[in-house]
């Protein structure tokens, strides 16, 4: 895939925990406002790949290439933390919700625009004195934020605690705390996880509107292929730390490698499954 | 009808085993009592006269004390039993808890308006002034420790040593070289403020315990070095003649320049002490709106949501060092102005005043009025300092309550007098969030 259409470029990327290798030179490329399956059985390496691309793991080898709209490219190896947040605009959800529980969910997303509205504030100064700059600042992103209540359905829910709304809920407001952060890739770890078919349903159609209204690209993590079948343009499947196959959808799972890997048997036997069946 | 029987029988057999319940736990009490009251109050031991020790029994208070345990025991099941589960709910009838809602929210402005009254209704009594101002410098403090502890959710264990900052900040720039307290309170806090990063800094990386441990030791340290460093702070005998604070530079002293000669009023050195409130009362408000302030600024929002999740907030491109370190110099700031305060008003600072205990007291403050809550913490340092010279009269046993009264409340209220949140932002309604959700931090 070429510069221009492809957002993130991972190459061999490696990490080692002492002597376990979770990922051994991953190479895959995610196309620029596509989205990106990765699956793979349980311990795979799935997540590890997530920490690396979003900071809170620095790989132990590899390069991870983030280009722009604009044509900027990032080292994301090179960034780590806040920052991978903060300039390379890549955002992402956890696995296990992390919502702020104490807070409503209108303040959560407030958070996620922390960066715009502390230069806003001028550092807090501004704030501190009430400048008008500040309190339309301020007003934009109550707006913003009241945006993606609306777009998720939660509204009416705005001043409600996040902890006391319901776990699909959960969910999607963590998706729109994401999308606060203006992110050009956002990164979903298992966001279908936990929910019944109707909300998969609309989480799917969330995830496509939101590809094609703000051309962000995601990246997501799924287990349940159906949802991973219905949206995803392209597909890679990982065992045990490294890439088994990659391609559209259609032809993922019609690989007796992938097959394999999920039935944990050896590949003879699936192929000898498949064949059976049809 | 043989129903009736079976229904009476069981009634019957759950009572008995209700009694001999009550009876083992109360038992159980008692023994617990027996064990640690036989050397605390069984035997008592002194030194002879010839050096030797000496021991005598005294079994009837021991046995009076088991006694008190048995029978306070039962009570104590039985009350609960027949009131139903713990909790305040069962007990007030709705009627009233509305009641109490309402009250809720007229008691800020109520203790406020009659705060600002009381120099005027207590002006001959000068012993509740001075208490009044001691409050009031509670209240700062637990309101400045509310930054680090109740918003950020950093647990500071070595707050007094922003406090001691302070105090010595104005009173050697004071004494050395004569700047006035209304430049020095600035500059107090602002050495505070910077004493609060150097903290920070080294303390980024820990969490919880740990956190704890550390600023307890920066605390001891800067006492420390107050009491070692003789020929800066004169050491273990303190800095005296701390200049007392002017009215825009008019002193409040019998001189012929003075506030009450300028007047043509009668000088009395309640004047002092009136002005003296209102100082320490203006700078307690001035932290109150300024945190409330800061609360519902990006910086402030970024505080709570570090307490509540710091994986997300680093997920969300925010700088944990950063929050971290404006949380500590913020506190740190407020305490390094209440101390210039305490050193002024006081005349005289040593490193006496500035042990852990302090710190330990204005943490109480913040925990018992309910962390990240404004007015619990002024009702906390209300009771904590108002309510412990209240019963000066028990003398050794003011402790004694003051230790029961702190773990009734914590089984009434465990999450301090006001546990609920308030939202900082709302679209249509802004309702308390329960305490339940609510995170205490973890460092």
């Amino acid at each position: 895939m070429s510069g221009a259409n492809c957002i993130l470029s991972v190459d061999r990327l490696s990490m080692r925990f002492g002597g376990i290798v979770a990922v051994n030179e991953l190479s895959f490329d995610a196309g620029r406002r596509k989205i990106t399956a990765l699956i793979g059985p349980n311990g795979a390496g799935k997540t590890t790949v997530f920490n690396c691309i979003t900071g809170f793991y620095r790989p132990t080898g590899g390069a991870m290439r983030l280009t722009h709209d604009g044509g900027a490219e990032i080292a994301l190896e090179r960034l780590n933390d806040f920052r991978i947040s903060k300039y390379a605009k890549v955002a992402r959800t956890f696995q296990n919700i992390r919502l702020f529980p104490g807070m409503t969910a209108l303040e959560n997303l407030m958070v996620a625009q922390h960066n715009t509205l502390m230069r806003a504030s001028g550092l807090t100064f501004l704030g501190l004195i009430g400048a008008p700059s500040w309190r339309a600042a301020e007003k934009r992103a109550i707006e913003r934020a009241s945006f993606w209540l609306e777009r998720i359905g939660l509204i009416d829910r705005a001043d409600d605690a996040a902890g006391n709304l319901p776990y699909g809920d959960q969910r999607r407001l963590e998706i729109a705390r994401a999308m606060c952060t203006e992110p050009a890739l956002l990164c979903l770890d298992e966001p279908a996880a936990g929910l019944n078919v109707r909300e998969s349903g609309a989480l799917s159609e969330l995830l496509l509107s939101i590809r094609a209204d703000h051309g962000t690209s995601i990246l997501l993590i799924e287990h349940d292929m159906a949802v991973v079948m219905e949206i995803s343009d392209h597909v890679v499947v990982m065992d045990y730390g490294v890439k088994i196959a990659e391609g559209s959808p259609k032809e993922v799972r019609d690989d007796p490698k992938v097959i394999a890997a999920y039935l944990g048997a050896d590949e003879q036997e699936a192929i000898a499954v498949m064949e059976s069946d049809t | 009808m043989s129903d009736v029987t079976a229904f009476q029988k069981e009634r019957a057999a759950t009572r008995a085993s209700g009694i001999f319940f009550i009876l083992k736990k109360a038992l159980l009490s008692a023994f617990v009592a027996l064990v640690l009251f036989s050397l605390m109050v069984g035997i008592r031991t002194e030194a002879g006269p010839t050096g030797q020790l000496i021991y005598w029994t005294r079994f009837g208070e021991l046995a009076s004390l088991v006694a008190a345990v048995f029978v306070g025991s039962i009570v104590i099941e039985l009350l609960r039993q027949w009131l139903g589960r713990a909790g305040a709910s069962n007990i007030i009838p709705p009627s009233v808890q509305s009641g109490l809602s309402v009250a809720g929210k007229l008691i800020a402005p109520a203790l406020l308006i009659f705060t600002f009254l009381v120099p005027v209704i207590f002006y001959d009594q000068r012993y509740i002034l001075d208490l009044a101002i001691l409050v009031l410098t509670y209240v700062m403090l637990g309101w400045g420790l509310n930054v680090v502890v109740g918003l950020a959710g950093l647990l500071d264990l070595g707050y007094v040593a922003f406090y001691a900052v302070g105090a010595y900040s104005y009173a050697l720039l004071a004494t050395n070289f004569g700047l006035s307290f209304w430049v020095c309170l600035p500059l107090a806090g602002i050495l505070a403020s910077l004493w609060g990063v150097m903290l920070g800094f080294p303390v980024l990386r820990l969490r919880g315990d740990y956190l704890a441990i550390v600023t307890l030791a920066f605390g001891e340290i800067i006492r420390l070095v107050i009491v070692n460093w003789q020929s800066l702070t004169g050491g273990p005998n303190g800095v005296s003649g701390i200049p007392r604070p002017t009215l825009f530079g008019i002193p409040l002293t019998p001189d012929d320049d003075g506030f009450a000669a300028r007047l043509g009023i009668e000088f009395s050195p309640t004047h002092r002490v009136v002005f003296l409130f209102y100082v320490i009362l203006a700078m307690a408000l001035l932290t109150n709106w300024v945190t409330i302030r800061l609360r519902r600024l990006p910086i402030g929002r970024a505080w709570e949501a570090l307490r509540e999740d710091e994986v997300a907030c680093r997920a969300l491109g925010i700088n944990i060092t950063t929050t971290k370190l404006t949380a500590f110099a913020t506190g740190a700031l407020f305490g390094g102005l209440a101390g210039a305060f305490f050193a002024t008003r006081q005349g005289f600072i040593s490193p006496e005043s500035f042990t852990f205990n302090e710190s330990a007291l204005v943490l109480a403050i913040v925990v018992l009025g309910g962390m990240g809550s404004q007015l619990g913490v002024a009702l906390a340092a209300l009771a904590m300092i108002g309510g412990f010279e209240l019963f000066r009269g028990l003398e050794q046993y003011r402790m004694l309550v003051f230790g029961l009264a702190m773990v009734l409340l914590m089984i009434w209220r465990p999450r301090g007098i006001i546990g609920h949140r308030a939202p900082t932002v709302f679209l249509k309604r802004s309702e308390a969030i329960s305490s339940d959700l609510v995170k205490e931090g973890h460092g």
